[in-house]
């Protein structure tokens, strides 16, 4: 279609001036949203809606105490997923980025987790009645990275060949791990009595919103299947990879509109690339615009009317007119 | 624990997951979008009720 | 209270009121009419979405009025947290199926593309309200999505300003700030529509639409009932005949 007769058209179609029927609109509305309220009251009734308990730290260490001491000494070591994550958390990493294109790196550092300070000293320096730990932690600080290195590296493997005993705590095989093994256990039982979920929700100031600290150790993962994945795997959260974003716990309906979203994570070049959150949330971007502006894009915008749905919307309204003005000279087809 | 109202039918319990090709969706889901798909079609081909003010309009 | 003379130089208030009535009359606002050929269950999903709109409204508001802990510590508190969560489903089920009605009657033909991107718009918006609601929860649901989707959000930047574990924040866009641009544009997208009318069918001979194309139909449709608009004058049933390219245009 030519400017011209694009132009032409869109004049054709600005009114109807052809007939009208009665219509009372307040009352339309006014049964849509009785109609809408008795189905969304059927769902409530019929089925409720999921409310799983959170993970907390001390949840998390008496479910599984050697898993938490796994992630507890990848904090420490500054080895764990938030150590190492990048903007906006530290700058351990460049983040992700699309051509030269740096968006993290560039907003830079705008949460600071310390892993080894915020999750592991500054917690147990809380424990300032217990003379064993405060010891333990000043035999650490005091050591060289190398040496401290040393005694996280000989711990973490210990930990694979460690028992959990029946009152929750874990016993290590006996090695050099410094003070490390103090450092651990008082955690591992601080994290128990509650008292770790109140340390990493503290910061300088009495209320607290921010759940980023707490969130983040939580989340960690050593690679071997940690507490909190394995219980969103079991509720089908994570997909393989993502499709899980699109799922609600249970066997709820969950955020169906993230089809297309979560869709390209499955395919390449997505699937294979480190940025594939950057490049995903861009092509998302471009496709939102897309969608916001298909009046004006060619092709997109000509698909209604060279796949004729519209004859069956407008069929009662094609039938009388032809009735009516059989020398109209419409197309029937 | 919350004391909740029951629901009639419990739908907390871990959900089926039906794979295809890269697909992978639970049947709540897709159970969404065949009735997004079915209901989209009938509200296209059901007959729409005419009313008798409309007898001797043009359309 | 207007002058009883017109005044030299218009006022701000005249002129607004003007440019309002003239844009949105009160029988363009709330007619009694509507065109003949709106004769399909399509045409309701608007309003359905609009009903399911409402909802959320109505429910968020009662959530909000209690606070965060009520919807766990209260069976009513949970009931209303549901009523919510179904009703974002009925949302999106409505307002999807309306768009794919209004694509497949390309209802921005005739001036209307505002109408559309107003509509798009909306649709694009309530996605980040949903995922601010999704985690704002405080549960597991919430722990996991705000740990997994910060990812995106980080990777694009946007983390470092727009905090998925930051409860306090996502809590402030969810109930506030989201709900008033979806609100808004909503409001933009329905007197939109109420001012340029619901779309006309596609005129048959929209099929040869070339320079000599479908002739000019003979008949003239006569209008019944109230007519917001328009002198009565038409073609395809309302729908002016394509002009031959190089004669005058219709007037609307």
């Amino acid at each position: 279609m030519s400017r011209a007769e694009r132009k032409r058209e869109d004049q054709r179609y600005r009114k109807w001036t052809g007939a009208y029927r009665p219509y009372d609109l307040i009352k339309e509305a006014t049964i849509a949203f009785a109609v809408v309220l008795a189905m969304t009251f059927a769902l409530t009734i019929l089925l409720s809606s999921p409310d799983d308990p959170p993970v907390t730290m001390r949840s998390w260490s008496h479910a599984a105490p050697a898993d938490f001491l796994s992630v507890a000494a990848s904090e420490l070591d500054g080895s764990s997923g938030t150590a190492g994550y990048g903007p906006p958390y530290n700058s351990a990493a460049d983040g992700q980025h699309m051509l030269f294109i740096y968006p993290a790196k560039w907003l830079g550092v705008a949460h600071p987790i310390d892993t080894t300070r915020d999750f592991v000293i500054g917690p147990l320096r809380l424990l300032s009645g217990e003379s064993g730990v405060q010891s333990a932690l000043g035999t650490w600080e005091s050591a060289s990275p190398v040496q401290q290195s040393a005694w996280t590296t000989a711990y973490t493997n210990a930990l694979a060949k460690a028992t959990t005993n029946a009152d929750g705590s874990v016993t290590v095989p006996a090695g050099s791990y410094g003070p490390v093994g103090t450092m651990m256990d008082a955690l591992l039982a601080q994290a128990q009595s509650g008292g770790l979920d109140g340390a990493l929700l503290t910061s300088n100031q009495f209320y607290n919103t921010d759940y980023t600290k707490i969130l983040m150790m939580i989340q960690d993962d050593n690679g071997a299947g940690g507490y909190f994945n394995t219980r969103a795997q079991a509720e089908h959260l994570i997909g393989s990879p993502q499709w899980g974003m699109m799922n609600e716990t249970g066997s709820f309906p969950g955020q169906v509109w993230l089809w297309l979203y979560t869709f390209w994570y499955q395919i390449n070049p997505f699937s294979s690339s480190t940025n594939a959150d950057l490049l995903v949330i861009t092509l998302m971007g471009v496709l939102s615009l897309a969608l916001i502006l298909v009046p004006f894009l060619p092709g997109i915008r000509s698909i209604p009317r060279w796949i004729p749905i519209y004859k069956l919307i407008w069929r009662d309204h094609y039938r009388s007119t032809r009735r009516t003005q059989p020398e109209a000279g419409v197309s029937s087809s | 624990m919350v004391r909740d109202m029951a629901a009639i039918l419990n739908l907390n319990t871990p959900a089926h997951v039906i794979h295809f090709w890269v697909i992978q969706i639970t049947l709540a889901n897709l159970l969404v979008i065949i009735l997004m798909i079915v209901v989209f079609a009938l509200a296209i081909l059901l007959p729409f009720p005419r009313h008798d003010h409309d007898q001797g309009s043009s359309s | 209270m207007s002058a009883t003379s017109p005044p030299a130089r218009k006022s701000w208030t005249v002129t607004v009121r003007e440019k309002a009535v003239a844009a949105l009359p009160p029988e363009t606002m709330f007619p009694d009419g509507q065109p003949a050929y709106m004769s399909s269950w399509i045409y309701v999903f608007g309003v359905l979405s609009l009903a399911s709109l409402a909802i959320l409204l109505l429910t968020g508001t009662i959530l909000a009025l209690k606070g965060p802990m009520w919807w766990h510590d209260d069976s009513i508190g949970h009931f209303f947290n549901s009523l919510h969560m179904w009703a974002v489903e009925l949302f999106f089920f409505f307002m999807v199926i309306h768009l794919w009605g209004k694509y497949w009657m390309a209802a921005w033909r005739g001036g209307r593309a505002r109408v559309w991107m107003t509509g798009a718009i909306t649709f694009v918006i309530a996605i980040p309200c949903a995922l601010t609601g999704y985690v704002s929860q405080q549960n597991f649901d919430a722990q996991w999505i705000s740990t997994q989707a910060k990812d995106a959000m980080n990777a694009a930047g946007i983390g470092s300003f727009f905090n998925l574990m930051n409860f306090g924040q996502m809590y402030s866009w969810h109930i506030l700030l989201f709900p008033v641009m979806v609100v808004g544009v909503v409001v933009a997208h329905v007197l939109l529509v109420r001012h340029h009318g619901i779309v006309p069918p596609f005129a048959l001979d929209d099929q040869r639409f070339a320079a000599g194309g479908a002739p000019e139909p003979s008949a003239q449709a006569h209008a019944t009932h109230a007519q917001p608009t328009g002198d009565g004058a038409s073609g395809d049933g309302g729908i002016p005949a394509s002009p031959a390219p190089s004669g005058t245009e219709r007037e609307q």
